[in-house]
């Protein structure tokens, strides 16, 4: 099911390891999910898609707690991207976040609520305007024992609203790592007599201002979300600041 | 060939329809009067029908001890037949160790008896013994049809109890949940162990606070080296005469907790948690890959938080 390439994917093809090249694919979703046209409609419209194997999605195969869904997107591998959308085809709520390197590698962990087996796709636009997409189907399960009980969800966030606790590594495997929690309900909404209440937008820069990365979340990104990105070139602390759809702001200073 | 696989399967399905959801539950005596029921090595399945743990009962002077009933009114209807296969006194007690639903879903088949347990598990079963139960179904499907949450009535105190001419000794402990009832029966010398040990079968941790269970591990560890002890029966795996579960499960909960501070202190995000090997020492444990996947998933956060302050 090999569909004919495009010049400017034959030119990208001829950049890459031939394993990942012969991956490539302009159209025929490779995860063969029924709403990928509804998705390419409203996240890529008339834009070029390539399905591009350098666009590395993790997560689970089998989601143990839909509550709290891990997942890395990695797309260092390309250059100059400018923006990635992360969305998840069969949730309520699709877009789960958008985020802009700038400092930083194109790379962000973070965990989604997923309401039932879906695909999680990143979708990275570099600087020739071009769209690259990865993706995995997540599979979501109840647990039995393994249901996350009423109690779970504690009223910490009353106390603690926006707090944030980070930390930075410079050796060992996860050197030049960066890694935050904010305390934060994330409520979608679409709970009965809960309004949706969520972090909207975080800016990451040095002492001097400069840029790392701009991120823009949404109502599926799980509660006191986690954040891991790569600290890239810049050093010493880095400020995050940030608000949520209802004007609380917060601002944090994680030091190296 | 696909052929016939499919008549194969259907052969199994068969089997299972006429055999009418068979548990197969067949008393095993651990010592005079105390009998168990071992349930399998395995995760949840439509397969087996959510019979992975151990229930007991205690044939007393006046009446029978029941010691949990089991993950559906099916197991405890089958139950309550295997044990007047072995004695016609009436069972006259039923006491659920802790809240988990594959414990105490078969109430419904004791209803009309006194049905015991910790005040706290008492108030997890009745919030959400629902929700587990649907997650049951989910798992192990039809074997779970007309099983509905039956909250015990009856609060437990640690301490001696004196119940149908026989002498327990109620542990209150925790730390597999917020409350994990043990059962020292003096007269035989066998201790029901509740969920706070695993024989053979790497250890469920929904609700688990670690540090709590290797505390509770060891107040049982010391019940063991009385002089009346005979047995052990765990929540889950094989009777033995001796402590060798305890250590086990306690050598599982310590590698695990210290796998996960560590990987939350190297700076790894949970996919990267989630993709480590099993140390060999475990890596032939029963479902530990399955019950490691989702140890990171309750446990990971809070080691996260407590490396991000
Ligand atoms: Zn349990």
């Amino acid at each position: 099911m090999k569909f004919p390439l495009t010049m400017a994917a034959i030119a990208l093809a001829a950049l890459m390891p031939p394993a990942d090249a012969a991956a490539l694919q302009e159209s025929g979703d490779p995860l063969a999910s029924a709403r990928w046209g509804e998705m390419q409609k409203a996240f890529l419209a008339g834009q070029q898609v390539l399905f591009d194997p350098r666009v590395k999605v993790s997560a689970p195969s089998t989601a143990e707690n839909p509550l709290q869904v891990p997942v890395t997107v990695d797309a260092t591998a390309l250059s100059n991207v400018r923006e990635v959308i992360v969305f998840a085809d069969f949730n309520p709520i699709v877009q789960v976040l958008r985020f802009y390197p700038a400092g930083s590698g194109a790379y962000l962990g973070f965990r989604v609520k997923l309401q039932q087996s879906t695909p999680v796709r990143a979708a990275v636009r570099t600087a020739d305007g071009l769209w690259h997409v990865g993706g995995t189907w997540v599979n979501t399960v109840g647990g039995g024992c393994t249901a996350p009980s009423a109690a779970a969800s504690s009223p910490e966030w009353q106390q603690r609203l926006n707090e944030v606790s980070g930390r930075q590594w410079s050796e060992g495997p996860a050197s030049g790592r960066l890694r935050l929690r904010i305390v934060h309900p994330m409520d979608t909404g679409l709970v009965a007599g809960t309004p949706a209440f969520y972090l909207e937008e975080i800016a990451f820069a040095d002492a001097a201002g400069q840029p790392l990365m701009r991120l823009q979340t949404y109502e599926p990104v799980a509660e006191n979300p986690v954040f891991t990105l790569q600290r890239g070139a810049l050093a010493g602390p880095i400020e995050a600041r940030g608000r949520d759809n209802n004007g609380n702001l917060f601002q944090a200073r994680i030091a190296p | 060939m696909k052929r016939r696989f499919l008549c194969c399967a259907l052969w199994l399905a068969g089997a299972v329809q006429a055999a009418g959801f068979d548990y197969g539950l067949s008393a095993r005596p651990v010592a005079p009067d105390v009998h168990v029921f071992i349930g399998r090595s395995e995760d949840f399945t439509t397969a087996n029908g959510g019979n992975i743990v151990n229930t007991g009962f205690i044939v007393a002077a006046q009446g029978v001890i029941v010691i949990d009933s089991g993950p559906s009114l099916r197991y405890g209807q089958q139950m309550r037949q295997a044990i007047a296969a072995v004695t016609p006194r009436p069972p006259v007690l039923l006491i659920n160790t802790h809240h988990h639903p594959d414990h105490f879903l078969g109430n419904q088949a004791f209803s009309g008896l006194p049905i015991a347990a910790l005040p706290s598990t008492i108030r997890g079963i009745a919030a959400d013994g629902n929700a587990f139960a649907e997650n049951l179904f989910r798992l192990s499907g039809d074997w779970l049809l007309g099983t509905e949450v039956l909250v015990p009535t009856q609060a437990l105190a640690a301490g001696p109890l004196a119940v149908a001419g026989r002498q327990l000794e109620l542990i209150a402990l925790d730390g597999h949940t917020g409350a994990d009832l043990a059962i020292y029966d003096s007269a035989s010398g066998v201790l029901f162990a509740g969920d706070l040990v695993f024989n053979g079968r790497a250890p469920t941790t929904p609700h688990a606070d670690i540090g709590h269970w290797l505390t509770a591990l060891d107040q049982l560890e010391a019940l063991t080296r009385r002089p009346g002890f005979t047995t052990l029966v765990p929540g889950h795996g094989a009777p033995t005469p001796d402590a060798a579960p305890i250590r086990q499960t306690r050598a599982w909960l310590t590698w695990l907790r210290e796998s996960l501070h560590q990987a939350a202190e190297a700076g790894l995000d949970m996919n990267e948690v989630l993709a480590r090997p099993l140390p060999p020492e475990f890596a032939d444990l029963p479902v530990a890959a399955s019950e490691y996947r989702r140890s990171v998933g309750h446990l990971f956060p809070a080691a996260e938080q407590a490396a991000l302050k």
